[in-house]
């Protein structure tokens, strides 16, 4: 039976696809549907030719989980979903940070000793304005967008999460799996005509 | 190799398919479909509905009468809107539907052209699978693809949306049928240790209870099951979807499951030690409050359907398989039983609900009519040989309680959606996919006038269809609730009609209004030998409720018989 006592915990659920217009919309159906805030969402070329991988990170619990990487992967196009807790990913975001070059003049040694410590970078520099680049985990590159913010930040932006998974087989052993349970099914689909 | 036009591409695969039959509305963005199908009228047969809603319902019971995927034509915007209600109706429901919608000229697209909707949008959330088709030499692999899907599996509709300059340009035709795709495998290959965990369990169950659904009907499992609940000597019941898939009168039928179902089946779900639901999704309607469903019972769940498995229903083992498969494996493994003394237990609490309920709706002292009666005479005239359409709410439900089931796939109804206005396109679409069953429509007032159009498509194809409308002048299912959860403030259910006979005859249709009881055998008896199409009008009491019934929120224990 339903469990209700379950507490939400963050997830990120992965999935990979042919490469077809709208599967970003159904997929994104699927969260709305159960009523889940979708926390971020990423999508590139897998590391195969024309399967496309999603990465999105949700809250919600465990049987409920469950239940919407099902309905993912009953989609028609979409080839596996599975789903993560966070000791089962290597995950790491993007932000990047546009701030007056007007900084680097009056607090030139806090502001690069900032930079320093946070492992981060200047990305680009350009009329009046400089850019830093900090790749990491969410809570380093929010620490950085903290200890910035006494000087004034004029833009700020933050990828979705990029993610890979510990426990998971390459990409080219579930695709074989694939193959064969299509080929299987396709004999069960003629024997039950023939029947 | 010639080349041929897009809209001919259509046509071409539709043939390809095996599809003679077709439904449909013209429009805008498919003249030039319309246009070639003109001249291949002697290949394919093309109903013209008088609504898109409708030519989709009909296209729903065509399939589901021949086993064939139902093929539906309309236009973009208003014609594929209107198609939408029939669309949810039919995947909700399992039926293999190919929806095609014109589209304007894909250099129109996104910029709110005339008659321009995001049909491919639209259908997402509603749909098996969709696809926008922009150029001509995609229309047949996308067309074999969509066949597939729809058909296969758990069945489902599947939405083409079509360019119209993608059936006005040039392409050349060949044709795959049943593509293999990586992604979509619909049948599991079976895992033997699970059939003989199974089979397992069975064997040692001493109050099991099987449960049917739709998918015993869609997987053409019907025997399979018999021979396994024969053998393993174990009750059943059957979801609304489910029924026909065994004969009602089976000695171990326990009727339908369900808010509106049999008091046994309901009341004795909590007492079995072990369920096997075949073929079925444990709706809500099924189930009642869940954390009070099958209490005492570990759950078997035989689905084709994966994301269904644990989804409502928490299983102790679940099989994911098409059942015929999983059930020749399965029958040969369990015992030959008999429990005797667990069936008998059934038959005590249908003592209860014929005394309580049954004898009322039957046999009534009521000087008006009940709307159980005709069912039960034309049950009795007919003996299970016909096929039994109906609409949703109040009819629906008494029909499927007294109507005599015999032969599988002979109960049309609208199951997932409850959709009114579904039952007389659906009784149009089963007389146009056979002639050799009558087909009997059992609908309310109201759900009679959400579709009463399709007189139009009665006469026009000259189908014999048989409607009883079960005319309380109320819309009687919302009007019982409000009788008892709302204090009998009855909101908006009384309804002015017209005069149904009449409206009949506008249409040559042969009608006749019956008010007594003592007029009713007669008039069905005209109903039924009459070769043609024929309209009953049969005024029945308003108060009657349909019993016994589990209250939203109650579990299916608490089901109450008055």
């Amino acid at each position: 039976m339903e469990n209700t006592e379950e507490t939400a915990k963050k997830y990120t659920v992965v999935v990979f696809t042919e490469d077809k217009v709208g599967l970003l919309n159904r997929i994104t159906i699927v969260f709305t549907r159960r009523h889940l805030n979708i926390d971020s969402l990423t999508t590139s070329e897998s590391e195969v030719k024309g399967i496309f991988r999603y990465t999105i990170v949700t809250k919600c619990t465990p049987s409920l989980i469950k239940k919407v990487v099902d309905q993912i992967e009953k989609l028609t196009e979409v080839l596996r979903a599975f789903s993560y807790e966070e000791e089962d990913v290597i995950a790491q975001e993007v932000a990047l940070y546009k701030v007056s070059s007007d900084i680097f003049k009056h607090d030139r040694a806090v502001v690069e000793s900032i930079i320093k410590n946070a492992n981060a970078r200047v990305l680009d520099r350009g009329q009046g304005y400089v850019v830093i680049e900090k790749t990491g985990f969410k809570s380093e590159t929010t620490k950085l967008f903290e200890d910035l913010k006494q000087f004034g930040i004029l833009q700020f932006a933050r990828s979705g999460r990029v993610a890979v998974t510990k426990p998971m087989k390459e990409l080219e052993a579930y695709l074989k799996e694939l193959n064969e349970a299509a080929e299987k099914s396709n004999q069960i689909r003629k024997w039950k005509l023939s029947n | 190799m010639e080349k041929v036009l897009g809209s001919e591409a259509v046509l071409l695969s539709l043939i390809e398919e095996g599809q003679d039959t077709i439904f449909g509305y013209p429009g805008g963005a498919v003249i030039p479909l319309y246009d070639r199908l003109y001249l291949k009228q002697d290949k394919i047969h093309h109903i013209l509905a008088r609504h898109e809603q409708a030519a989709v319902h009909e296209a729903q019971a065509y399939a589901q009468i021949t086993g064939k995927p139902g093929v539906c034509i309309v236009t973009s915007g208003p014609g594929a809107t209107n198609a939408i209600t029939g669309i949810v109706n039919a995947n909700m429901d399992s039926v293999p539907l190919v929806v095609i919608t014109g589209q304007v000229g894909s250099g129109f697209l996104g910029t709110d052209a005339f008659q321009e909707t995001d049909v491919f949008g639209l259908s997402m959330p509603i749909a098996k699978w969709s696809a926008q088709i922009t150029r001509a030499e995609d229309i047949a692999d996308t067309m074999a693809k969509a066949f597939y899907i729809a058909v296969s599996g758990r069945p489902g509709v599947v939405v083409l949306e079509i360019t119209k300059d993608a059936l006005t340009s040039e392409t050349y035709f060949s044709y795959k049928k049943a593509p293999v795709l990586r992604s979509y495998a619909p049948y599991p290959e079976i895992n033997q240790e699970e059939i003989a965990h199974a089979a397992e369990m069975i064997n040692a169950s001493e109050r099991p209870l099987v449960l049917i659904g739709h998918g015993v009907l869609i997987a053409r499992a019907e025997k399979a099951v018999a021979e396994f609940v024969e053998k393993a000597g174990i009750p059943f019941g059957m979801t609304l979807m489910g029924l026909t898939s065994l004969p009602s009168n089976h000695p171990l039928c326990i009727g339908m499951l369900g808010m509106h179902g049999s008091y046994a089946s309901n009341m004795l779900t909590n007492k079995a030690d072990l369920i096997i639901a075949i073929g079925m999704r444990f709706s809500d309607r099924v189930t009642g409050k869940l954390n009070g469903y099958a209490k005492n019972a570990k759950v078997i769940h035989i689905e084709i359907d994966k994301s269904e498995i644990d989804k409502n229903v928490q299983t102790d083992l679940s099989v994911h398989a098409d059942l015929k498969t999983a059930l020749s494996f399965l029958t040969p493994m369990v015992e030959k039983k008999n429990h005797k003394q667990w069936r008998a237990e059934f038959d005590k609490y249908y003592q209860m609900e014929y005394q309580q309920v049954i004898q009322k709706d039957l046999h009534s002292d009521n000087p008006l009519i009940q709307p159980g009666e005709p069912v039960d005479i034309i049950s009795q005239k007919t003996q299970g040989n016909a096929i039994v359409v109906t609409d949703v709410g109040q009819n629906q439900m008494v029909a499927a309680r007294y109507y005599g089931f015999k032969l599988p796939g002979t109960f049309l109804t609208s199951g997932g959606l409850g959709t009114m206005g579904f039952g007389l396109p659906a009784a149009v679409g089963a007389a146009i996919a056979q002639r050799k069953l009558p087909v009997i429509l059992f609908t309310g007032d109201g759900g009679f006038q959400m579709n009463e159009q399709e007189l139009g498509t009665i006469i026009q194809e000259k189908i014999p269809v048989k409607i009883v409308i079960l005319n309380n002048s109320v819309l009687g299912m919302v009007r019982q609730w409000q009788n008892m959860f709302n204090n009998k403030r009855y909101s908006q259910t009384d309804l002015i009609n017209p005069d149904f006979v009449t409206l009949a005859s506008a249409y040559g249709i042969k009608a006749q209004k019956v008010e007594y009881r003592h007029q009713l055998n007669e008039a069905i008896d005209e109903m039924l030998n009459f070769n043609g199409p024929y309209l009953l009008d049969i005024v029945v009491d308003k108060d009657m409720k349909v019993m016994p019934f589990i209250a939203p929120g109650s579990a299916v224990d608490e089901m109450k018989l008055s």
